[in-house]
């Protein structure tokens, strides 16, 4: 569909190498600069020349916000510039935080991973590929959503979260860490401000040109994990077409408190379903107070998809989330 | 300054998409000058107290000016219309929160209360006294002079309606159905439970129109309303603002501002002539 042209149109480019530089360039360029982290997501906009920014701001060399640290509190500091590598195979966060170590390993592929970073993966666009073909649709700042119409290809895109804009948030990460509860922290010239992860994303009922809340100028810079939870259990399944590597269909992550045999506390998170991760709040208080048994787990399944409106060609995912919703009460470990 | 936002569909063709955000600030900016210089300009017109006791025979005291109906219909049009306004504007300004689904249901409200509007109006035969006439272009002129000082003629007493309020209704009118219509339109390019999706109605360049006269209708209406909630607090125009809550005008109001022969309430004179007539 898309024409890769190899050649990019030409930009400013800059390398600060501080915070406070980045977010200097940042807030004079405004909406003309682009923050390059990995640049796998970067880079196709860029050669399909669908967008044409003024300045890039790159952050290879902006090492205070790379790196795995020790947090406040018992919680962990990952810098945005992190690769997904380093968080997968970091031993901290294999053995505090599987979940996301297993979300972090599960992206792409090997070597995407090592380039790929954390902010940018969190960050990273919708695949939808009306919108990455450069059509000038809603989420383009256009007046049309190409892929909701009666004959669209729509087997990818959302069953839950649409307003005119139908696709998904395509992040790993994404789900494993509103799951954990993090926090982000974003610099701006403005200061710095602290995001809930599930705070973080925004669905295109309030803004249909952006996944999230990050604005021209805001820098993605720390995501900060709280102390893990005693005896909390955890559950992580991505399905995609296929096993070596690829996008989500649906994605889910979820955190149990168990104690005594029952749910004290939950956190159940699906991704790929909407435009934004999906933290299931019907579900998570419908299931407090039970045993992660089969049964709670249909319940917590059947509670998961109401309300939930296929498009022509994605009602597997209203079953998939049913399902997967289900396993991640029912064999969570 | 650009007046289309336009883009390049998936044939290639350039097409608009919608009418320029910055048309928004031109608005509030017209409508604050506009404001202003009224303000400074046009001195209070002080009332005369005159009135010509032999009007006044046989009139009571409170003298209805819109019935509960009409009143209703202005106070629902009202609330629509900035329901409208907010939840368009200020999600453009940086103000955000979901509001398509707002809009669009302020907007099925507005059309049904415009519907009861003309309904009534033809119902009750009220259609002439917002009719521009003669009288009207006569005493918009004089009224113009002796604002501006040229003239120490009194401006004429109006019928129901004066020229400048009439013209204000026109308008506004206007914009309200060009959003009226092509809002219905575009209820076609959203999923909602009222019309089916049909997104492909159009050329792509047909929407762009739609969407275009949409923004230009709801951008013209940031004026009309400025303007038109500037003249309803203005001192001298507060009588007539009571009118549109309580429903009547005193009599001395009636006869100073209205001529008995233009405009018959129930009770005024017998035998004049009902407007339009
Ligand atoms: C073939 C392929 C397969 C993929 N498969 C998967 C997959 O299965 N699962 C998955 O989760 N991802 C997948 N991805 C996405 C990939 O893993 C990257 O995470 C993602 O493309 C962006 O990360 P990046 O570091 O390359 O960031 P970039 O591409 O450089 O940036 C992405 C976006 O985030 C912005 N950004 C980056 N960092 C910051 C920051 N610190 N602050 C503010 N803004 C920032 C950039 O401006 C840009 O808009 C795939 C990508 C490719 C190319
Ligand atoms: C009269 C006051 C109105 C104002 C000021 C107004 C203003 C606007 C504006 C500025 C937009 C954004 C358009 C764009 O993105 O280019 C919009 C969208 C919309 N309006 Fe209105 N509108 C009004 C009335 C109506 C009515 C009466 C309806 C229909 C019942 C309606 C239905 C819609 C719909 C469905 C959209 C969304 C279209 C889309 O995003 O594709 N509007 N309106
Ligand atoms: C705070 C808001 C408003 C106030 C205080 C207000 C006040 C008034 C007043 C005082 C009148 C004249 C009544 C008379 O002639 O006796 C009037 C008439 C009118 N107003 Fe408003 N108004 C408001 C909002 C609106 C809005 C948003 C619209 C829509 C654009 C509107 C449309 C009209 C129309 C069409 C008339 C003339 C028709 C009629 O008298 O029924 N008004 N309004
Ligand atoms: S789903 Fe969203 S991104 Fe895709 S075409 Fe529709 S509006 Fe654009």
């Amino acid at each position: 569909m898309a024409v890769i042209r190899d050649m990019i149109a030409p930009f400013e480019l800059y390398q600060p190498a501080g915070v406070d530089d980045a977010v200097r360039l940042m807030d004079q360029y405004g909406d003309e600069g682009w923050v390059l982290a990995g640049g796998l997501d970067t880079f196709d906009w860029f050669k399909d020349r669908i967008k044409r920014p003024a300045a890039v701001i790159d952050l290879a060399a902006v090492d205070e916000i790379r790196g795995i640290a020790e947090g406040g509190d018992g919680g962990l500091d990952i810098g945005a510039m992190t690769s997904l590598t380093a968080v997968a195979e970091h031993a901290d966060v294999q053995s505090r935080y599987p979940l996301l170590a297993e979300a972090a390993g599960l992206v792409a592929t090997p070597q995407i991973r090592n380039q790929g970073t954390l902010g940018g993966n969190i960050v990273q666009d919708t695949r939808c590929w009306y919108y990455r073909s450069g059509w000038p649709c809603y989420r383009a700042g256009g007046n049309i959503c190409y892929a909701s119409t009666r004959r669209a290809m729509n087997r990818e895109h959302c069953i839950m979260g649409a307003d005119r804009c139908v696709a998904v948030n395509p992040s790993d990460t994404a789900p494993a860490l509103v799951a954990l509860d993090a926090e982000m922290v974003v610099a701006s010239s403005s200061g710095e401000r602290t995001y809930a992860a599930a705070d973080f994303f925004v669905g295109p009922d309030i803004d249909i040109e952006r996944m999230t809340v990050l604005e021209p100028g805001d820098l993605l810079t720390r995501i900060v994990l709280p102390a893990p939870r005693e005896g909390a259990r955890w559950y992580f399944e991505k399905i995609r077409d296929r096993k070596s590597w690829d996008f989500s269909l649906v994605t889910v992550a979820s955190m149990l408190q168990v104690q005594g045999g029952v749910i004290q506390d939950a956190r159940v998170v699906v991704n790929s379903i909407a435009p934004y991760p999906v933290r299931m709040g019907a579900v998570e208080a419908a299931i407090r107070g039970r045993e992660p048994s089969e049964e709670t787990g249909q319940m917590a399944g059947e509670i998961a998809v109401e309300g939930a409106r296929a498009l022509r060609h994605n009602d597997y995912k209203i079953a998939l989330t049913r399902n997967l919703v289900k396993r991640s009460i029912r064999d969570a470990a | 300054m650009e007046f289309l936002r336009r883009a390049l569909n998936p044939w290639g063709e350039d097409v608009p998409i919608g009418v320029s955000w910055d048309l928004i600030w031109a608005a509030v900016i017209i409508g604050a000058v506009f404001v202003v210089v009224h303000a400074l300009m046009v001195p209070k017109k002080v009332a005369t107290g005159e009135i010509d006791e032999s009007e006044a025979k046989g009139l009571p005291e409170k003298l209805q000016r819109h019935t509960v109906g009409a009143r209703g219909f202005h106070w629902s049009m009202s609330v629509t219309m900035f329901a409208l306004l907010i939840t368009a504007f200020f999600p453009v300004i940086g103000i955000q929160f979901p509001w398509v689904t707002i809009h669009w249901i302020a907007g099925v409200l507005l059309i049904l209360t415009v519907i009861y509007h003309i309904y009534h109006v033809f119902a009750k035969q009220d259609f002439w006294t917002m009719w521009i006439d003669r009288r009207d272009v006569e005493e918009g002129k004089l009224g113009l002079k002796a604002a501006l000082g040229q003239s120490d003629a009194e401006r004429p007493r109006a019928g129901k309606y004066p020229v400048d309020q009439k013209m204000f209704h026109h308008v506004a009118m206007i914009a309200t159905l060009g959003a009226v219509v092509t809002g219905i339109l575009m209820m076609f390019r959203i999923d909602n439970f009222l019309l089916p999706m049909n997104t492909y109605m159009f050329s792509d360049a047909t929407w762009g129109w739609i969407y275009v006269i949409h923004g230009v209708c709801g951008i013209g209406l940031i004026f009309l309303v400025i303007a038109h909630v500037y003249f309803a607090i203005r001192p001298e125009k507060r009588w007539m603002t009571w009118s549109m809550i309580n429903g009547w005008i005193d009599r001395d109001r009636y006869l100073e501002n209205h001529d008995p022969a233009r405009w018959t309430v129930d009770g005024s004179s017998q035998t004049a002539e009902a407007e339009g007539d």
